[in-house]
């Protein structure tokens, strides 16, 4: 008999799929968040296939802290004109420059809880009504026990007590004026999953992803990267190491890890042996142990 | 998993594996935490990371070994209370299937969760405790797992390191349980297992204290358990998800039915009836993004294209010509409360089956289950949080389903309250 089995990465994709052409038709004005990291580059992968041979009906949303990686920029702007996008950016430096928001000061500085005003205050400029995201529930345990359709009060926070049940491929999108919604088409996958599926469809990713030189010093256990707005302690020594980006985002938080990976397999190799999340090197998490959780409520990625 | 193992996950095997949700149902400490734990944990589906942080934990509460349940803590509120409040997914996979665990918490109050955690889920895992046997949630459990279509029961019979691996101890609870199914649940893929979560006995590792027992662990259950029948693939089913008009001059023309496949196989050519146009006409294309297919079968989301020029919009299904589904503006189902506000006789209600949303209106409520003894109890004009009934409803508009029993997507709905706009109801068409 013939098997009428979907390989697991062929099901997750017709998933994301279903998610994404539900979002196209219960909300008004919906954006792609895109952070020009390996997730939101397979959200919009995913987005090409969720309406061929038509132009997906959302633009790009990238909230920009301007602590970026260079290649990362560069890869976003290829990618929007390769796609004929539309591309909406939010500025963290413009929230500090209007007094939105303070700049952390300190060794420890970072833009990326700064990210969440910016976001919100961007939402709201454009009147967006749902905002897709590439958050995945194995990720860290806050997000473990999120929705696909995530309601958002006025204020874009999430209440994780008081969530709406989602049963079957059944999804709620109804809301007041002012509520949004936070969307994930890629929930149920794993890290794992992202990589097979990006060696599976060929997706082209920055180069960041791969081995490369860099100036990096070692804080906590995790690499940074060197760069002008990155203070460094006395005790803390740049040195030029082959290393490659598990997440990218803003510098300050993204960790890097020693690698000579060069291709996708032996990327994939090496997660499969690694025994570090890929949050682990992510240095917003290392505050506090519900850390995520705090920034979901106030309405963080 | 060795490290030749792992290095499997980049050969082409790893591209061909398949998926398996299930849902885990047991009562309070039944060791629910410790078995899902002790499943990441024996799999090396934990990270070092993980790990560390619940080591230091494991301490900071004076455990005498490493606590595997805290792997599923989740929300502050819970590790502040020791409970579970919501449904929390988790993931592993070993080089033959992936798998995504629905976790429900196990408290009377939570039935709502364990419904949701069913929905999606190909099989159930029961838990009993063995000093404890069958219990009257556990007929509760059993009864959610099938009332939402659990194609594939797995009873876990746990702690059986506190009663010496008896196997009489087994056998009765095997007895018990299966003269409760046989009563109520005939026809289930039933399976049982003894185990002890906190030792590692039948989860992952086969028991060495267990010779009686000849059977597969959990873990070979699940990666064995045949997933391939668990979507109906006779009755051709695609409620239109979204219509594809490209605005480009290449593809003038182009008018596509986007949708995930509810049911049946499609293929080119293919009959098929519009509902409700009640127009009959021909498939012209399978279309996906890769290029034409020549099937397509549940759950794939691709776009029909058909021979005729019909009015079609979301929420139409289009179906077999030949084998149509149910087309009705009043029907029964049974339904499980969700919301603290009780539902109301003769309450109106924003309902959504399939891509279809339509208003509906309670006007009868047969009865409400007591969900211990599944007796049935006569009602009268409400149903409150949690529990399940069986209510028949009018809609404004026809909607275009299968029974649940026959079809699990195309025989759902839930209720939304036009006022908060949260879902408030799960229901199964009968």
């Amino acid at each position: 008999m013939k098997d009428y089995n979907l390989t697991h990465l062929r099901e997750l994709e017709s998933e994301a799929i279903y998610v994404l052409r539900e979002v196209a038709a219960q909300f008004e004005r919906p954006a792609l968040l895109f952070s020009g990291g390996k997730d939101s580059i397979v959200l919009v992968h995913l987005s090409r296939k969720a309406f061929h041979p038509a132009a997906f009906p959302f633009p790009l949303l990238h909230i920009d802290t301007g602590h970026n990686f260079e290649e990362a920029i560069t890869f976003r702007d290829d990618l929007v004109k390769k796609f004929n996008a539309r591309l909406v950016v939010g500025s963290v430096q413009e929230s500090i420059d209007t007094g939105r928001v303070v700049e952390e000061k300190g060794i420890n500085a970072s833009r990326n809880v700064l990210q969440t005003v910016t976001l919100l205050d961007t939402i709201e400029k454009y009147k967006f009504d749902a905002a897709i995201g590439g958050g995945r529930r194995d990720e860290e345990k806050a997000r473990a026990k999120e929705r696909f359709f995530s309601h958002r009060d006025e204020f874009g926070q999430w209440d994780p007590k008081n969530q709406r049940p989602e049963l079957w491929n059944i999804f709620n999108g109804k809301k007041r004026m002012g509520e949004h919604f936070r969307v994930f088409p890629i929930s149920n996958w794993t890290e794992m999953d992202v990589w097979q599926y990006i060696l599976q469809e060929n997706i082209e990713l920055p180069s960041l992803y791969f081995t490369h030189e860099r100036e990096v010093f070692f804080r906590d256990g995790i690499y940074l990267a060197k760069a002008p707005f990155m203070a460094m302690k006395p005790a803390e020594k740049a040195e030029k190491l082959r290393v490659r980006c598990r997440t990218v985002g803003d510098i300050s938080c993204t960790g890097l890890v020693l690698s000579t990976a060069d291709n996708l397999e032996d990327i994939i190799r090496e997660i499969a042996a690694t025994r570090v999340t890929e949050r682990g090197g992510r240095y917003d998490d290392k505050r506090s142990d519900a850390a995520m959780e705090d920034r979901k409520k106030e309405g963080y990625f | 998993m060795t490290a030749t193992e792992e290095a499997d996950f980049s050969s082409k095997g790893y591209l061909n594996m398949q998926l398996l949700r299930f849902t885990t149902a047991g009562s309070v400490d039944d060791g629910k935490s410790t078995l899902i734990g002790r499943l990441l944990y024996d799999s090396k589906s934990l990270f070092e990371d993980q790990l560390d942080a619940v080591k230091r934990a494991s301490v900071q509460k004076g455990s005498e070994h490493l606590n595997l349940a805290l792997f599923t803590d989740g929300l502050r509120a819970e590790r502040e209370q020791g409970i579970t409040i919501d449904v929390a997914y988790r993931y592993f996979a070993t080089p033959n299937r992936k798998f995504i665990i629905a976790d429900t918490p196990g408290h009377i109050q939570y039935t709502r969760n364990m419904v949701t955690g069913a929905s999606t889920a190909n099989a159930a895992i029961i838990l009993i405790d063995a000093r404890n046997g069958v219990i009257e949630q556990t007929y509760r459990h059993a009864y959610i797992a099938y009332l939402l279509g659990i194609p594939h029961i797995v009873v876990c019979i746990n702690k059986m390191d506190l009663l010496d691996y008896s196997e009489e101890v087994f056998e009765k609870i095997k007895a018990d349980f299966n003269a409760f199914v046989a009563k109520v649940l005939p026809g289930e893929d039933l399976r049982f297992i003894p185990i002890s979560a906190l030792k590692g006995d039948n989860v992952v590792k086969p028991s060495q204290k267990m010779e009686w027992y000849n059977g597969s662990t959990l873990l070979e259950t699940l990666e064995t358990i045949p997933i391939d029948q668990d979507h109906d693939m006779i009755h051709q089913r695609f409620p239109v998800q979204y219509v594809i008009r490209p605005e480009s001059d290449k593809y003038h023309d182009y008018r596509g039915y986007a949708g995930r496949i509810a049911g049946g196989i499609f293929h080119p050519c293919d009959e098929v009836m519009v509902l409700p146009a009640g127009i009959k006409t021909r498939i012209r294309q399978i279309d996906t993004f890769n290029g034409p297919l020549d099937e397509a079968f549940p759950p794939m989301s691709v776009t029909l294209l058909l021979d005729d020029d019909i009015d079609i919009s979301r929420g139409d299904m289009i179906a077999g010509a030949g084998d149509l589904p149910k087309a009705a503006s009043e029907f029964d189902c049974m339904i499980c409360w969700m919301n603290p506000k009780p539902m109301q006789l003769n309450g109106k209600y924003a309902l959504k089956n399939n891509s279809r949303d339509v208003r509906c209106v309670i006007d009868k409520i047969d009865f409400v289950l007591n969900i211990n003894t599944l007796g049935q109890i006569p009602r009268r004009t409400s149903l409150a949080m949690n529990e399940i009934g069986r209510i028949h409803l009018r809609t404004t508009k026809p909607l275009f389903f299968d029974p649940y029993t026959v079809n699990r997507q195309s025989g759902s709905i839930i209720l939304i309250d036009e006022a908060t706009n949260e879902t408030v109801a799960a229901g199964m068409i009968l």
